[in-house]
């Protein structure tokens, strides 16, 4: 097909950014279908951006900031409710090393 | 004898309950009644709440039997699984989510629960709203009520298959490049997407969260105001919702298109469109110029970049969105000797292929070395693409297109290749680039029944221009109900 | 001092609480010591479909800040998203701000030993949210996100620093800095102040910077001081053997006093910043701005100018009386109730401090309230008691709780005036020693101190010393 836009090793990359752990058949095909993507892509160089501001937001925000002031009160049982492993009040993981 | 309530529209619904010809159980039970009748053939629903739609009913009879309820109190509505429901399942069509309950209402919910309506349940979607199809969803394909062989469109194809199929009176969605619009125009009924920021996004799991927004879809485009009314309006827990003034949206309603400018524009009318498509989409822009509306030729020059645009900023919002699902807090967990490797193999399992690929493309373009290339890039062409708008307002009132260059396809069709999904997306996606509202609603069928749908895009908080051009021309348009 | 042939170049990160009631970007309260996940909510904690909302104290602490460190206050800012994967982080990034920080530039005077005070230029001071609070077990860590979106400054600066002291003098000073200003309590033991070290060293002569090594999470200003220490000696022993420092984030191990490379590549991330979606720009008007100046409290240089012309205080005075905010507002509300405040000057840095560097303890649990010192020392210009007296009550106070005329009078502390007493009692003493008055009388004036011994024992220790004197004296004299 096209030329290769992204190597595998920067497939392992990513998914290490991106921490996901992909088989090898899974990095195979994001090899293949992200060098189309990325071939896809390539048609916006055709444009000359040099002079134009970028958007982030759209639309019309209402809400720059809000007062300090407490409004929450203390719900650790629905907090903890979906916890995959807990030990008493805590969420529980692995042991981290540093 | 069949009762056929739940083919009645919001408006017909609502006139007969404040009659109290109808109550809302009855009007529940029977829309819960024909969700079991056709859901196992249509798969719209994840999860049907029946026990608390009921009790919603009945704590809504109480009100309407009171007096001064308000105008959606009692109506049974899909809710697409994306958005949190306090107590109640949301997936998000996720293995990550499969057993996720939320612990509070998405402002939207809480507000249409206030208001009494009844939510029936949860509806499917693509996994994560990635994808046009709802092919993507974890757990099966919902299928397209006017033929079952094909897809409903996505991300909302859940809650778009269950109006169009009468499973509910109406339902909730969300479009970030096109997901309530194109399931609309695939499934043949009325859905809108409002200008960014007119409705709130707290409690709606985020996919791209510049280009995200909530919509209804309905069965008319009267109903779709009466929804619009209930939904507009500033969230102070959402810093990106408009402080604007929700106007009233049925007074627009007049039915008076005489000397609307209506823009075409010529990028929307591509080589490879099917041509029942062109000629239903030609034929309604006919129906306008005999209502009185003049339809001006515009020019959207920068379309053609709107998918490659989109595909950099939506991926890259995403990826850092979905860096949440890690299996610490909540979602699925595969266990490790470490941290990282419990990140990386709950990630692995939770998500479904689309996922991952807009993960690792979001991540990708904002990694070290391809941010100004790929990011930046893009949010320079959207400006462009806002630019386009901006120009063609200045000559027209309101644009017309079709929704999509093709009618629904096949189920498995285009899952070969990514890329040829995202071109669904075509029509519908810069409108989400710049932020604008954008109304899809039935204009034709093509040889096989399939519909055809017309889309309408506003200026920003145009929502009034675009419900009122699309309610005059519903006036004179029956839509098709499939034959399920 | 690195060594005769190197110079240490030191720059620091320093993270900061700011002293708001709520958290950062949700309503959670930021109180510390509650029990585990007791203070989260749904925005803090990550869960699907949250969105933040900017706290407006926040901000406007952050200004007070940026003000006291003379910077350039932003009028447009933007938040962005900084990724990386963390237990304790539970969106997957951190809401900071990247390229447009809300203050720029602005530097730190530290006052100097007497010379000219020495500036430390700032790079930048921004906002952000901090992450929750891991605890290790031996098989497992346990995550409480109490502490994730409480509001953070964080303050770089520029490589300025040139010794580990200076590092410390620094820090003392920025903390002072916050604390004064009212935008941090400070609190080091509730994690409150927290800093990152960057140090390498050059040939001296040298301007271009060597490798750095980063040095994390430093919470204690003596881990400071050691690490850097150990550190300029680790990269000095290495480049003096011929290696090379390669570029690493290390840890402090302040069992052995070492600094050691951590061992997850955590920190080594890309972490892909990009402005964050769901907050809109941080727009500061000039007019806030000036609110803001004219409502700051006094900074400590401020203070110290004040001190010295005002009160005519000392440099060493000053210096020990403004190093903490609570000591000088302690010293501050003594002085209304007395004729001269170097006798509370005095009493502050002497018996309060004191008590209060051994305890340990902050000032306002460590000892009485300023009004009972106060107290003391105007019974002391009253001359109602000794300065003694004084000291003794007060040791006594500590660890009653009580007030400070109560205590006089439980400990019978009250001192004796009374002219006619203290005169009987010397009449008596000199009727019991006719040989020694008569030595006295002949020359011997070391006596006078024996007597002023035997009428104070005679009075139970309770005269007035003065007033002994002065009769004894006369009597005495013939």
């Amino acid at each position: 097909m096209s030329q290769k836009r992204i190597s595998r090793e920067q497939v392992l990359h990513v998914a290490e950014l991106a921490r996901i752990e992909l088989s090898e058949a899974e990095q195979q095909q994001l090899e293949t279908d992200l060098s189309n993507i990325l071939g896809y892509i390539e048609k916006l160089n055709q444009l000359d951006t040099e002079a134009v501001e970028p958007t982030f937001q759209v639309g019309d925000p209402g809400t720059p900031w809000r007062d300090d002031v407490v409004t929450n009160h203390p719900e650790p049982e629905a907090m903890l409710l979906n916890a995959p492993a807990r030990e008493g009040r805590l969420f529980k993981v692995p042991k981290i090393i540093e | 004898m069949t009762s056929d309530l739940h083919k009645l529209t919001i408006v017909e619904a609502q006139a007969r309950l404040s009659r109290r010809e109808l109550t809302a159980r009855e009007l529940t039970r029977a829309c819960l009644d024909r969700i079991a009748a056709v859901d196992s053939r249509v798969n719209a629903f994840l999860t049907v709440s029946e026990d608390a739609a009921l009790a919603q009913a009945d704590a809504a009879d109480a009100r309407i039997n009171a007096g001064g309820a308000p105008a959606l109190c009692g109506i049974p509505l899909g809710i697409k699984d994306i958005f949190c429901t306090r107590g109640l399942r949301t997936t998000c069509a996720s293995r990550i989510l499969e057993n996720f309950i939320p612990t509070f209402d998405a402002t939207v919910i809480e507000r249409l629960r206030e208001a009494g309506t009844v939510f029936l349940g949860k509806t499917n979607m693509d996994e994560f709203a990635m994808g046009s199809s709802t092919e993507n969803s974890a757990f099966g394909p919902t299928r397209n009520p006017f033929d079952l062989e094909r897809v409903p469109g996505g991300s909302s194809g859940g809650s778009g298959a269950a109006v169009a199929a009468d499973e509910c009176i109406a339902a909730l969605g969300t479009d970030t490049g096109g997901s309530i619009r194109l399931p609309a125009a695939f499934c043949g009924i009325v859905g809108i997407k409002p200008t960014y920021s007119r409705v709130s996004r707290y409690g709606v799991i985020a996919y791209a969260s510049s280009l995200d927004q909530v919509g209804p879809f309905t069965k008319s485009v009267r109903d779709a105001a009466i929804m619009m009314q209930a939904l507009a309006g500033i969230d102070p827990r959402d810093a990106t919702s408009s402080a604007r003034p929700v106007p009233d949206y049925l007074r627009a309603l007049t039915g008076e298109v005489k000397n609307l400018r209506i823009g075409v524009p010529r990028e929307y009318f591509v080589e490879g469109m099917q041509p029942e498509v062109e000629r239903a989409i030609r034929g309604a822009l006919a129906s306008y110029r005999e209502l009185g509306a003049e339809t001006v030729e515009i020019s959207l020059p920068h379309t053609e970049y709107a998918i490659a645009a989109y595909y950099l900023i939506a991926t890259a919002e995403a990826s850092a969105n979905l860096a949440r699902y890690d299996g610490m807090r909540y979602g699925l967990r595969v266990e490790a000797d470490d941290h990282i490797g419990l990140y990386n193999r709950s990630r692995d399992a939770g998500f479904g292929a689309e996922v991952k690929r807009r993960i690792m493309l979001g991540t990708f373009a904002l990694s070290a070395g391809y941010y100004d290339a790929y990011y930046l890039k893009a949010q320079k062409v959207r400006t462009l693409i806002r630019r386009d708008f901006e120009r063609a307002f200045e000559r027209c009132d309101l644009i017309a297109t079709p929704t999509t260059p093709a009618t629904a396809f096949r189920i498995g069709e285009r899952t070969a290749d990514p890329l040829q999904m995202y071109l669904s997306d075509i029509f519908t996606i810069s409108v989400n680039l710049a932020g604008l509202p954008g109304l899809a609603m039935p204009c034709g069928y093509d040889d096989r029944g399939m519909p055809v749908g017309l889309q309408l895009i506003g200026p920003p908080f145009g929502e009034e221009t675009i419900l009122r051009a699309g309610e005059a021309f519903e006036r004179a348009f029956t839509p098709r109900r499939p034959a399920l | 001092m690195a060594s005769e042939a190197y110079e240490a170049v030191i720059g620091l990160e320093v993270h900061a609480h700011l002293q708001t009631a709520a958290k950062l970007f949700c309503g959670c309260t930021t109180k510390f010591g509650a029990p585990p996940n007791d203070n989260v909510c749904p925005v803090c904690m990550g869960m699907p479909g949250v969105l933040p909302v900017l706290n407006k104290r926040a901000v406007e602490l952050a200004i007070r800040m940026g003000l006291a460190a003379h910077c350039e206050i932003a009028p447009f800012s933007l938040f962005d998203r900084k990724s990386y994967f963390y237990p304790d982080l539970p969106k997957g990034y951190q809401i900071s701000q990247y390229e447009l920080p809300i203050c720029k530039g602005g530097y730190v005077e530290l006052p100097g030993d007497g010379g000219a005070p020495r500036r430390i230029r700032l790079v930048r001071i921004h906002i952000e949210e901090d992450a929750g609070k891991n605890i290790h077990e031996s098989n497992a860590s346990l995550i409480d996100f109490n502490r994730s979106g409480v509001p953070l400054v964080e303050i770089v600066s520029e490589p300025d620093l040139r010794s580990a002291e200076e590092a410390v003098e620094y820090l003392h000073e920025l903390r002072s800095i916050l604390v004064y200003v009212g935008a941090s309590d400070g609190k080091l033991e509730e994690g409150a102040f927290r800093c990152d070290c960057n140090v390498s060293i050059r040939p001296r002569g040298s301007s271009e910077l060597g490798v750095k090594t980063e040095i994390k999470n430093l919470n204690s200003l003596r881990f400071v001081e050691k690490a850097i220490n150990y550190e300029i000696k680790r990269q000095v022993g290495i480049l003096e053997s011929g290696g090379r420092i390669p570029q690493e984030t290390h840890l402090f191990d302040p069992e052995r006093d070492v600094t050691r490379p951590m061992r997850s590549k955590e920190f080594a991330n890309d972490y892909r910043y990009f402005p964050e979606p769901d907050l809109p720009p941080l727009r500061v008007p000039p007019a806030m701005v000036d609110e803001i100046r004219a409502a700051m409290p006094e900074l400590p240089a401020e203070r110290r100018a004040r001190y010295a012309s005002e009160l005519g205080l000392g440099g060493y005075e000053v210096g020990v009386l403004t190093r903490e905010r609570e000591v000088a507002d302690y010293f501050e509300a003594m002085i209304p109730r007395l004729k001269n405040p170097k006798s509370a000057a005095n009493w502050v840095m002497t018996e309060v401090l004191r008590i209060v560097n051994e305890s340990g303890k902050p000032i306002e649990e460590a000892v009485p309230p300023a009004a009972e010192s106060a107290a003391l020392l105007k019974m002391v210009e009253e001359t109602k008691i000794s300065f003694n007296a004084a000291k003794t009550a007060f040791a006594a106070m500590v660890k009653s709780s009580k007030s400070a005329a109560a205590t006089i009078e439980e400990l019978g502390l009250v001192q004796v005036s009374d002219e006619p007493a203290i005169a009987a009692a010397c009449d008596a003493v000199l009727a019991a020693e006719p040989d020694k008055v008569a030595e006295y009388r002949a020359g011997r004036d070391k006596l006078f101190g024996f007597f002023v011994g035997q009428v104070m024992k005679a009075m139970g220790g309770k005269a007035n010393p003065k007033v002994i004197n002065e009769v004894l004296r006369k009597k005495l004299a013939g």
